[in-house]
């Protein structure tokens, strides 16, 4: 890691961070008096990172990354390095450009129907959370250093869970808001692993070193479980099967914020992680398995899903799952020419899938329902929403001459062409099999939209009336930024030119070595555009017979529903820990002190003698003095007798007998100080035992003990032979190490200057002065120890 | 060490582990205080052995007992010594309050047990009604 100066000589990118943070935090304490003005104070943190990020971008689509530094934990090596180049550059231009329009849009969205209700005092601080959440983001792509990254990452998951969960007297929102966290977090937590293991591996935790040095050989094994633990917490974020449960539920969130976060920007955040490390890694250990599986199934999985939804918003959020595994598949093989389509698609998804939520907020707020069951087509003024809802759409499809279509044709071409890995073609297959149920699902939008699934029994069952006929249409304000996505959507299929430059220069970001084609909107009668028209072809039919389908799809879910869903195995294992919580909690803190000690004696004595019982060397002398036999006679029978006699009195008596078998035994061991506090203490102990024993009867009456007799003889045998193993081990040990400390090193301490006396009583008259009384004036030292 | 003094340890902890787990406060004092003796012989065996008073001047100080071992089991002593007055002065409030020394289960944790099991059939329910309602639904 080179040395760098603490701060690089610029320092725009963090003053555009922290501007984010500054302005989200000001909108948050001011969100009472702001209300849904806070969102134009929002749109100027991304207004600013658009007009910052043109600056740059000669510069960087030359070629030429901006970076910054800072060091941050020198110790470790933990800098917030900052780097744009132009992969970051256009997900710059996704995050804050949509975010801006999304800020404009968000304007409309909370204006109330009638003014003189008051807008709810939650939405200002909605507005701050998402300016927070658009600079965190930004932190996420421009991030150079692992460390930098993650911790981006991390804000981003708990601003989004702050924004689900906005409307916090809701409980659908909070528990989706926590569904939400509970799995991008563990996923976050999998990443940092994963992320370390990586960084030790390369050597360096930046991201533009390791390109240029990846790690290849050495702990191979460890740098595969490192991968490995990279994508889970990529797939976390990204909603990949069997992670996804989590994005659907958090449309409970308003339509800005689904837009925003959980179309847009926020999701794409694994897909970014897994572009920046599949030209690296994308071929060691189980990277491209694990990835394409993964992939393949959530796209097939999203599809089906997006396939069944009556509600549109639903839709589109099984719609984005879908996209995000054809997004994984695209980006993480490896290949240069496959990584250009996911740029594409990339651009050409968050164009379109932004401007389909607007869609869908303008008619959920105007109308009042989003069911494809209650619309039943609009009146006046609505022709530029459905226009723009029309267009996204078939974008989505893949029709010609957008850029969805442009983006599905470089997608086919790169599997075709350059699909050489094991499995290609049948990712190639399902690619093809899922751009079909994206069609479908697109024209089911498109009808819904406009009306064809209107439901006059679905409607008179609702409780609440709504006529989407007379609806008011919406202002200009509110449609204008799904209307500029929609002309940009246009104009990109007419005219590929205008991304040409950012997809080509942002694909050699990732692939030094790539050599990109220039996209085009007409590449010639190729196989991939036999494809396209077999997608298509087929798809149309499959709206055409869309009854047929929806019954065959109805059985085959039936049959699914044998299967746990994703979402059903997170409420179950959820369910699970608490429960489980629950139960050891009822065992284990049930109010019991018999219990309570015994679980502790057994811990405390069973644990250590797992590895005690291994340094087991058998036993050692039986005997050492016949001193000790009449010693410990005495000392066993008497703790034998004070734990069997029913008399109180006796009882303490038989503890004094112990006590002063104790002293006997210090002065054979060698501790006269010890026998004559042991002595004292003894008695005193003896005399208070009396002096409480006054008061209470002699004997005592039976009570039921907590626990039955046999556990407690259980437990206090087992004490006892964990005790005794402990002592003998241990004492095996210390005459193994001690003998070779010759004790004659005492004697060096005995120096003039230094009188420390190694006695007992010395380290006593420290540690325990009230018991001073108790130490012989024959080797009281004349200095005591401060 | 030798097999005796780790007998008479390992009885210690036994008869007093086996106090410990009785409902009577006197003899839960009386089990402390054996378990206190079997640590002080655990304490005391861990040095080298059976040797003269480590007092300076009464002898060579290679064949001195290892005080340090010594120094810990005087302060185990005067630990052990200060529980059991406390539990002392335990066991007489509990004599004046409740003219026993029994110690009772806390009835407030079983009862913290219970209800956690009752919240839990309750979430059961609420998740099969959920799952009836999803069901409609599709």
């Amino acid at each position: 890691m080179s040395l760098r100066a603490p701060l690089a000589p610029s320092a725009s990118m963090f003053a555009l961070l922290a501007f984010h943070l500054v302005i989200g935090i000001a909108i948050v304490a001011a969100g009472q008096q702001l209300g849904r003005g806070g969102f134009a104070v929002a749109a100027t943190a991304p207004l600013a990172a658009v007009i910052w990020a043109i600056t740059q971008a000669g510069g960087v689509l030359d070629g030429k990354p901006v970076t910054e530094s800072f060091s941050w934990v020198g110790g470790l090596g933990i800098s917030l390095d900052l780097r744009l180049d132009a992969f970051a550059l256009a997900m710059v231009a996704l995050v804050s450009g949509i975010g801006f329009l999304i800020c404009i849009y968000a304007l409309a969205y909370f204006k109330p129907h009638d003014p003189s209700t008051p807008v709810k005092s939650n939405v200002g601080r909605l507005a701050g959370m998402m300016t927070v959440f658009a600079g965190a983001m930004l932190g996420v792509v421009l991030s150079d250093h692992l460390i930098a990254l993650f911790i981006a990452w991390e804000l981003t998951s708990i601003t989004s869970y702050l924004l689900i969960g906005n409307d916090d007297t809701s409980p659908r929102a909070r528990a989706a808001a926590l569904q939400a966290i509970l799995i991008t977090g563990m996923g976050g937590l999998v990443l940092l692993v994963g992320l370390n293991i990586v960084g030790q591996a390369a050597g360096t935790y930046r991201l533009s070193e390791i390109i240029e040095n990846v790690p290849t050989t050495g702990s191979s094994t460890a740098l595969n479980a490192g991968l490995i633990c990279v994508l889970i917490g990529a797939f976390t974020k990204s909603a990949q099967a069997p992670f996804s449960s989590w994005l659907p539920g958090a449309m409970v969130a308003p339509t800005p914020v689904s837009a925003y976060l959980h179309s847009a920007t926020m999701v794409k955040a694994g897909v970014y992680l897994v572009a920046r490390m599949a030209p690296m890694f994308a071929t060691q250990g189980n990277w491209r398995v694990v990835l394409l599986t993964v992939g393949s199934a959530t796209m097939l999985i999203g599809g089906l899903r997006a396939l069944r939804q009556h509600d549109l918003k639903l839709l589109l959020a099984y719609g984005t799952v879908s996209q995000l595994g054809f997004m994984m598949l695209l980006f993480g093989t490896g290949d240069d020419h496959i990584a250009q389509a996911g740029v594409v698609l990339l651009l050409a998804h968050g164009a379109f899938k932004a401007a389909l939520f607007m869609v869908v907020g303008i008619v959920d707020h105007e109308v009042g329902t989003r069911d494809v069951r209650r619309l039943g087509g609009f009146g006046k003024g609505w022709r530029l929403t459905l226009v723009a809802g029309v267009v996204g759409a078939a974008s989505m499809a893949g029709l010609p001459p957008l850029f969805g279509f442009i983006s599905k044709e470089k997608a086919l071409d790169g599997y075709i062409e350059h699909g050489d890995f094991v499995g290609s073609t049948v990712v190639l297959t399902v690619i093809v099999v899922a751009s079909i149920l994206t069609f479908a699902y697109s024209a089911r939008f498109v009808l819904g939209l406009l009306g064809v699934f209107a439901d006059p029994d679905f409607e008179a069952s609702c409780v609440d009336d709504v006529d989407s006929q007379r609806a008011q249409a919406p202002s200009l304000l509110f449609v204008g930024p799904a209307l500029f996505l929609t002309v940009f959507t246009v104009a990109v299929g007419l005219a590929p030119v205008i991304v040409n430059r950012l997809v080509e220069t942002a694909t050699m970001a990732l692939h030094p070595e790539a050599k990109p084609k220039p996209v085009h909107l007409w590449s010639g009668f190729n196989t991939a555009f036999v494809l396209s028209l077999a997608v298509i072809g087929t798809g149309t039919a499959l709206t055409v017979f869309r009854s047929r389908v929806a019954a065959g799809l109805s059985v085959a879910s039936k049959a699914m529903r044998l299967v746990p869903s994703s979402e059903q195995s997170f409420n179950f294992l959820l369910r699970g820990v608490g429960v489980a919580a629950r139960r050891v909690t009822g065992v284990l803190q049930n109010g019991s002190l018999p219990i309570y000690v015994a679980i502790i004696m057994m811990t405390a004595t069973g644990v250590p003698l797992i590895a005690f019982a291994q340094e087991w060397t058998g036993f050692g002398d039986v005997i050492e003095t016949p001193v000790h036999v009449a010693l410990v006679a005495m000392i066993i029978s008497a703790a034998l007798g004070a734990s069997i006699v029913r008399r109180r009195i006796a009882a303490a008596l038989m503890l004094g007998a112990v006590g002063y078998a104790m002293a006997g035994l210090y002065v054979v061991q060698g501790a006269p100080d010890l026998a004559l506090t042991q002595f004292a203490i003894e008695t005193l102990s003896t005399v208070l035992f009396v002096l409480v024993l006054r008061y209470l009867p002699s004997t005592w009456t039976h009570r039921a003990p907590a626990l039955a007799a046999p556990m407690r003889i259980g437990v206090s045998v087992f004490v006892g032979v964990s005790v005794f193993v402990f002592a003998l081990v241990a004492s095996g040990g210390r005459s193994r190490s001690a003998r070779r400390s010759s004790p004659r090193s005492w004697s060096k301490i005995r120096t003039p200057r230094a009188r420390v006396r190694m006695s007992s009583t010395s380290f006593s008259s420290t540690s325990a002065g009230g018991t001073r009384w108790v130490k012989s004036p024959s080797y009281w030292s004349p200095r005591p120890v401060r | 060490m030798s097999v005796l003094l780790a007998f008479a340890a390992a009885m210690l902890f036994g008869t007093g582990t086996w106090l410990l787990l009785q409902r009577r406060l006197s003899r839960i004092i009386v089990g402390v205080g054996l378990i206190g003796h079997g640590s002080n012989i655990l304490l005391l065996t861990s040095g080298n052995g059976r040797r003269l008073p480590p007092i300076i001047g009464s002898a060579d100080p290679t064949d001195f007992a290892d005080p340090l071992p010594q120094a810990l089991a005087l302060t185990s002593i005067v630990i052990t010594f200060g529980v059991t007055a406390f539990l002392f002065a335990l066991g007489y409030r509990s004599w004046k309050l409740t003219n026993d020394d029994i110690v009772e289960d806390d009835v407030e944790d079983r009862y913290i047990a219970r209800r956690a099991v009752d919240a839990e059939v309750a979430e059961g329910e609420a998740a099969e009604r959920e799952r009836a309602i999803e069901e409609d639904r599709v």
